[in-house]
């Protein structure tokens, strides 16, 4: 952020600096709120105002610049005036002010007989209770303020004015206006690491004190004693960039339609529509037409889908060769257990799939097997990795690439609907006298139903109606 | 990895330079096979059309600053954490609040929801990482219930079910990261290598993969095998902290959001960060990251109170999200990719969703 106001402040290419006349007085070294607004725009590649008003009012809530007649820290795009902060009082030099400090200036603007100069509600609040708080130290902390003033007394006006309004946007920043943010609030992760030496406890106008406040922070957590030196890792797998990136893209690409914040969904997002078929519609047996085209985009998908792994399952059983899925989804279920069930598991699924003479044996390759039967021995969560791993390619490779091809898969992708019985073709006519048909019946009135004269079109029974000014066709099957 | 203790001649200065210098050679390496960037490749595609987000519900609720959240995977309640101590399960849907729950320590920067939706878990300042069961009975007290399981040297960053109930895995700023079975509490497996703290971890949304990735203090994001603990990438690009790590939904790459305003995104089976989403007039650091369902979206949320929207592939800002009064400290987009959630420190959280013109 500092670069960007060293930018700001630079001679040529910042923000031009002037001194405003009005009504009696100058106003010394400031510039206007659209004229930040307008070198944001132009200098940090800030496409709208609005952008720019809202970083233009954080770098003022930070205290990098402040709007010279106001507590409230905050941009806006007219002829406010700004004046930027001097670097002394800069959020990086870390300051943590002690409530002393603020008492001692309280007090010194309570010394100056400006009118304006006057405390605001919420300051003359803090200055109560800081009397109160330091009851003791008063005295000193007045004669401190006095001295200040005494000193202030003495400078050049203009130059006063300057000073004062940027120690006073140094306190708003630090003791902000009840209801602003507090932006030298700081993440308690990383100010806990406490990896910045500057930190400033010392005093912003320099007091000596032996009786501070303590300030709400935390206790620093232990740091970790031991050194670690990284050693790189090598990393295994390096494939081609441009075919994982193109990988990347047709991955998208082929769930475009299928994120709600690119495809407008069907039926309608429940958020926008207040209406939640879309969940229960997800949550019931029946699986939706566009559900099921997602599980040919990879077996993943299939097994992900307790619908569709109970699709794959009934296929395969079909087959006759369910028991490479039930492996699988039973070594997945096992991962999931809590660690005291998983010896007396893996006993089961062994015994199930595995043992000489099991009852749904599966077919694995030797040296996978021979592994496993070491595991099973010392049972741990993953003792049948790796012929898992070995049934899953064998899914993979064949008994998915059936399934997809399959005419129960096609059947559910082809979702037929339910044809409704009547359809009803509504025709409009705009001037309907100079149509020849006789349709209007004698006793016809606008409140009676319209009389039907059936005729026929082929197969199917056609009548027609007129009613109201419409011509209506109704085809009955 | 491995931490051997220092060989004879060797001091943890000449290691530290051997280090570098093969860290130097696996940069030239990497450096020799990568070819053309990201969003050339992805110059064929469309551009995406204007981009219409909409925040029409407001959870308030907490009392200060709001820490954490997760979705349930009934894709409408959710989990919140925050520094005043309370824990809050919300259904977002009906803006109903349905469970609290005021834990002692205050700090609760971590919470996560069981894939069951039958528990959250949270952790934070406390060192440690609680489960708590849901009860339908509203009455019930919750904190009664609660179960201890995990124990670091240090606070914990992050925490988030495995694919089922019964594990989880938690980040910490001790450094580490560690697999618990929450039955027993035991440690199951922990992963050694951060030279700094964790800040945030994500699983592999895969059925058959094991692997997680963790990012931190130390500037890297690693990846890790369940299994054997060990790291298995690494990745070192960014100038600062990283703040969050999240996998792209095919599992094949990851992005990551850092105190140095850039969020990045790096892919897997090329080994190396194939794009970087920066932009002169975001300067504040980001801190948390989540992918749109397809993966074509990529929200980030700033220190600077706002939600860039980035193209991911074009590499290129689609959108930006104003209505935070203060830090965005998570996002996350709920399991059906409807809706987006964010939290932040100005105690509430706003669920914001795509309006179709």
């Amino acid at each position: 952020m500092e670069e960007v106001i060293a930018r700001m402040q630079d001679d040529k290419n910042g923000i031009p600096i002037r001194t405003v006349k009005s009504f009696l007085t100058k106003i010394p070294s400031v510039f206007s709120g659209s004229e930040i607004v307008q070198w944001m725009i132009k200098n940090l590649d800030i496409e709208d105002q609005v952008e720019a008003l809202h970083l233009g009012t954080l770098m003022a809530a930070h205290g990098y610049f402040f709007p010279i007649s106001d507590h409230v820290l905050t941009l806006k795009d007219d002829g406010t005036f700004y004046r930027f902060q001097t670097p002394y009082f800069w959020p990086s030099n870390c300051w943590e002010p002690e409530n002393t400090d603020y008492a001692v200036y309280l007090c010194k603007r309570t010394m100056q007989n400006k009118a304006r100069l006057e405390l605001a509600d919420y300051e003359a609040e803090s200055l109560a209770r800081l009397q109160r708080a330091f009851a003791r130290k008063w005295e000193f902390i007045f004669m401190q303020a006095e001295a200040q003033a005494k000193v202030d007394k003495k400078r050049d006006k203009i130059e006063r004015k300057i000073l004062d309004s940027q120690e006073r946007a140094f306190w708003d920043v630090h003791r902000p206006v009840p209801g602003c943010v507090n932006t030298t609030e700081v993440d308690i992760k990383k100010s806990s690491r406490m990896k910045n030496p500057h930190k400033t406890r010392k005093s912003v106008y320099g007091l000596q004190n032996d009786i501070r406040t303590h300030s709400p922070t935390h206790t620093p957590a232990p740091e970790a004693k031991h050194v670690h030196v990284q050693i790189p890792v090598i990393n295994t797998a390096c494939f081609l960039c441009f075919s994982s990136k193109n990988s990347l893209l047709a991955y998208t690409e082929q769930y475009v339609e299928y994120d709600p914040f690119l495809t407008p969904s069907d039926p309608s997002n429940p958020w926008i529509s207040d209406d939640a078929t879309l969940w229960e519609l997800e949550a019931s047996k029946e699986p939706g037409q566009q559900r099921v085209k997602r599980w040919a985009f990879g077996i993943d998908e299939v097994l992900k889908d307790p619908v569709g792994r109970e699709q794959f399952l009934k296929f395969l059983e079909s087959e006759f060769s369910s028991e490479n899925l039930r492996f699988w989804l039973a070594v997945q279920e096992l991962k999931k257990r809590p660690i005291r069930e998983v010896p007396t598991r893996v006993q089961e699924i062994w015994q199930e799939f595995l043992a000489p003479g099991a009852p749904s044996a599966i077919n694995v390759d030797s040296k996978s097997y021979d592994k496993t039967t070491q595991n099973v021995k010392d049972p741990g969560r993953y003792a049948f990795e790796d012929a898992q791993e070995h049934i899953y390619k064998l899914m993979k490779s064949d008994s998915y690439s059936r399934f997809i091809r399959s005419s129960a898969y096609q059947e559910l992708l082809q979702a037929k609907k339910k044809v409704k019985n009547t359809c009803r073709l509504k025709v409009y006519l705009v001037e309907l006298p100079k149509l020849a048909i006789p349709v209007k019946p004698k006793n016809m009135s606008n409140k009676m139903a319209p009389a039907c004269r059936p005729y026929q079109l082929g197969a199917d029974r056609v009548s027609i109606t007129y009613y109201q000014n419409v011509l209506q066709v109704w085809i009955i099957n | 990895m491995a931490c051997q203790g220092l060989q004879g001649g060797e001091t943890v200065a000449s290691l530290k330079r051997e280090s570098e210098s093969l860290r130097k050679k696996l940069e030239e390496e990497r450096k020799k096979l990568s070819d053309i960037e990201l969003n050339q490749v992805a110059e064929k595609i469309e551009v995406l059309g204007p981009l219409s987000i909409k925040t029409r519900r407001v959870l308030k609720g907490h009392g200060n600053k709001v820490l954490c959240m997760d979705w349930c995977k009934d894709k409408r309640r959710l989990v919140s954490s925050s520094q005043d101590g309370k824990v809050i399960v919300w259904d977002a849907f009906t803006l109903n609040k349905e469970h609290g729950v005021a834990l002692p320590c205050t700090w609760v920067m971590a919470c996560a929801y069981a894939p069951s939706g039958c528990a959250v878990a949270c952790g934070g300042l406390d060192n440690k990482c609680s489960v708590f069961p849901l009860s339908l009975d509203k009455n019930e007290n919750l904190s009664a219930k609660k179960k201890s399981v995990a124990m670091h040297t240090n606070y914990v960053s992050g925490c988030t079910f495995t694919s089922s109930d019964m594990q989880i895995l938690t980040s910490s700023g001790d450094g580490t990261c560690a697999l618990w079975d929450v039955e027993s509490g035991q440690l199951l497996q922990s992963f050694h290598g951060h030279t700094a703290d964790v800040l945030s971890l994500d699983l592999a949304p895969s059925e058959t993969g094991n692997t997680f990735v963790s990012g931190g203090c130390d500037k890297k994001a690693n990846i890790w095998d369940m299994r054997s603990g060990q790291n298995i990438q690494s990745f070192e690009s960014h100038e600062s902290d990283i703040n969050c790590v999240k996998y792209y939904p095919s599992g094949d790459a990851f992005a990551s959001a850092s105190d140095d305003a850039t969020c990045r995104f790096y892919d897997l089976r090329a080994d190396r960060e194939v794009a970087v989403y920066q932009k002169d007039s975001v300067i504040f650091g980001a801190s948390t990251v989540d992918f749109s369902l397809s993966g074509r979206l990529l929200f980030a949320g700033y220190n600077d109170y706002t939600i860039n929207v980035w193209d991911v592939l074009k590499g290129t800002r689609a959108s930006i999200l104003f209505g935070h009064e203060n830090r965005v400290s998570r996002v996350r987009v709920s399991p059906d990719g409807t809706a987006l959630c964010s939290a932040s420190w100005d105690n509430t959280l706003r669920v914001s969703w795509a309006a179709y013109l």
